[in-house]
């Protein structure tokens, strides 16, 4: 039985719950979101990704009613948010201080925002209840938030933005105050919590490896414009643009001037060595002026290293190791080709230390397919 | 030890300074008036021996303390002390919160400014910035002839004399001590609070009251204390501003020692205001005791 894959996005009949239309904002001469289009669709687990200052939280903030664009409209379930203050949206937010009222326990933190709904008393408890137990926070209810580790901290934030029962839950840097092991694991956590509530979730990071782990999509953010919206497999993949490939994860970056040659691209990247080849694709549509200046991505990991010049494939090209980076289970080697580039090429390894093949110094060979490389025209 | 030689230094202070002095005034309290220098008895007479120790406190009684309960001029003045003080300490709450805020909300490069000029009124004499306010206050003064010339009034107010002026002068005197530890709490708020009770469905008023407020509750308090129990005890500003009708403890104090000379009556007088002051006191260090307990 085939599980039906999670993708509104491609679906044109599925409506938007979020839509940024043209969304401009500016403070004084800064200009923070450069009139950009969004959408994010119900029940998505939407990351918006990027170096600090790019503007993500910003674009947070305005869906949370905090800041209100200068230009363009937000919709939310179709309804235009202009004006409406953060009081009266089915919104909540995580801050990433996590902004617990230092005076309320933990109970009254997560019951906080159901008093403002006006229920009734048993209901509030219970929906309380089931906060604490959907967060494990049960123990913890009577304790004061100077009372509680950090990863409790941060679980109760969670449990009070999710009472409401938001239908979209933003969380800003949810787990950067914690450190790496417990982060894996609330990351997990979080996956788990967003798939039993349903809830739609936009989180703001600047980790990439947390926004490839949780994310359903993910927007690459820069300067305040979106560079690229797509899965985390595609982002990482298939990148649009030399920025993208550069900030998610690890890739060669080799210059040159791109010719059509059948399906695919011949590159000249260097005098007197044979040309790189690509081939794109279906699907894939990146438009490089003829004889303009291209840049191959190959991700590393995807850069076979060998002792003698290897037959058949389509892409080789002679180095010398100039460093290696022993990871433990991985080895990177820096490899300088007769340009000068850098190309790194990564190795499992499956063997012990010791039977290491190739060290300082060595003149090696790299190797990649025609497929592995991704032609970027900028 | 030298925790020990560190932490004695205060205390030593405070012996000496504090607990050496309240007790002669406590034992002033329990002699008889005299004409004499100093005018009242038993003084110790260490020359006699134990003889002398022995009838020096046969001669110490609680009869000052008696006259105090007798005479209803000292549990009047006692009261109308408390409830002048309450007044004054509600006005300068109401009156120093709101400025306190402002302080707290304004840029940051405004607030070091915003702080002198809370500070500043110091920097002149107490007692001349009290005359001035006689100057602003009577009847000829600026406050009436400004009312007058705007045509609000037509004949002057009577301010000088009443407990209003004593108000005013309170509230105006002990400000600072209201606002700056109020102040001080509103200051470290953090202001993601505020949005995260805006994004949990309050308004900014409601957020206001459910977080601005307790959160500055130790502020509160340490302003209401810190104004309370000066204002307790004061002498300047009822006798300059406040006239004869106002009736104050600090004054009723002045008037024995000075006036009638009642060095024993008087120094009652400052012994049960003192045991007054003592319970706020008490409960004053317990507040800033809990507040520390919950910054830890």
């Amino acid at each position: 039985m085939a599980v039906p894959v999670f993708a509104p996005w491609e679906d044109p009949t599925q409506k938007p719950l979020i839509q940024f239309k043209g969304v401009t904002k500016r403070f004084g001469d800064f200009t923070a979101i450069d009139n950009q289009t969004l959408d994010i669709y119900t029940r998505e687990f939407f990351a918006l990704l990027g170096p600090s200052g790019c503007g993500k939280t910003t674009m947070m903030r305005m869906l949370a009613g905090f800041e209100q664009p200068t230009e363009g409209q937000i919709l939310i379930g179709g309804i235009d948010m202009k004006g409406v203050p953060p009081n009266e949206r089915e919104v909540n937010m995580m801050f990433q201080s996590y902004a617990l009222f230092p005076h309320l326990s933990v109970w009254e933190n997560i019951a906080f925002g159901l008093r403002r709904m006006g229920q009734p008393k048993d209901e509030l408890e219970a929906r309380v209840e089931e906060m604490l137990r959907l967060t494990r926070l049960t123990k913890f209810a009577r304790r004061k938030p100077h009372q509680i580790s950090g990863g409790q901290r941060q679980r109760v934030a969670l449990a009070r933005s999710l009472a409401r029962a938001p239908k979209l839950l933003l969380l800003d840097e949810p787990l950067g105050a914690l450190d790496k092991k417990l982060r894996e694991e609330t990351q997990f956590e979080l996956m788990d919590i967003q798939e039993k509530t349903g809830t739609t979730f936009v989180i703001v990071t600047h980790d990439q490896e947390e926004a490839m782990t949780v994310a359903s999509r993910i927007a690459v953010m820069d300067e305040g414009c979106v560079i690229q919206v797509a899965t985390p497999a595609t982002i990482y993949e298939a990148p649009n643009s030399v920025y993208v490939a550069d900030f998610i994860g690890d890739v060669n970056i080799i210059e040159g001037a791109a010719k059509r040659a059948g399906t695919g691209y011949e590159i000249t990247w260097a005098e007197g060595e044979a040309p790189l080849h690509t081939r794109k694709e279906e699907g894939e549509i990146v438009a490089i002026p003829e004889g303009g200046k291209a840049y191959l991505a190959i991700r590393p990991e995807k850069v076979a290293i060998h002792a003698d010049k290897p037959q058949g494939v389509a892409n080789a090209v002679q180095g010398k190791i100039i460093d290696v980076a022993y990871l433990g289970n991985l080895s990177t080697y820096h490899v300088r080709l007769a340009n000068g580039t850098m190309v790194r090429a990564q190795t499992a390894n499956t063997r012990r230390l010791a039977l290491r093949p190739f060290t300082w110094e060595d003149t090696v060979w790299l190797s990649w397919t025609d497929t592995a490389a991704i032609l970027l025209a900028e | 030890m030298r925790k020990f030689a560190l932490v004695s230094v205060p205390y030593f202070w405070l012996l000496i300074l504090f607990l050496v002095p309240f007790l002669i005034v406590l034992k002033i309290s329990l002699s008889d008036t005299a004409l004499a220098i100093p005018p009242y008895t038993p003084t110790l007479d260490l020359a006699e021996g134990w003889a002398g120790i022995k009838a020096f406190f046969a001669g110490l009684d609680f009869e000052n303390f008696t006259f105090l309960t007798e005479d209803p001029l000292y549990w009047k003045a006692y009261f109308s002390s408390l409830q002048i003080a309450t007044i004054s300490t509600t006005l300068a709450l109401l009156v120093g919160f709101p400025i306190a805020y402002g302080m707290a909300q304004a840029p940051d490069e405004w607030r070091t400014t915003l702080m002198m000029l809370v500070i500043l009124p110091f920097w002149t004499s107490f007692l001349i910035r009290v005359y001035a306010w006689i100057g602003i206050l009577s009847t000829e003064g600026f406050l009436n002839q400004f009312l007058i010339w705007i045509g609000v009034i037509d004949t002057p107010l009577i301010i000088m004399n009443t407990k209003i002026a004593v108000y005013i002068g309170i509230v105006y005197t002990y400000l600072p001590f209201m606002i700056l530890p109020i102040y001080a709490a509103l200051e470290k708020l953090d202001n993601s609070l505020l949005e995260a009770a805006e994004d949990l469905g309050c308004t900014r008023t409601r957020a206001f009251w459910l977080l601005t407020v307790p959160l500055s509750r130790p502020g509160i308090i340490a302003g209401c204390f810190l104004v309370f129990i000066p204002a307790l005890g004061e002498f300047v500003i009822p006798s300059l501003l406040g006239g004869s009708e106002t009736l104050m403890i600090g004054k009723i104090l002045w008037e024995e020692f000075f006036n009638n000379r009642d060095w024993p009556v008087a120094s009652a007088v400052a012994v049960v205001l003192l045991a007054i002051l003592i319970i706020p006191i008490i409960l004053f260090q317990r507040n800033e005791q809990k507040q520390r307990e919950a910054g830890k």
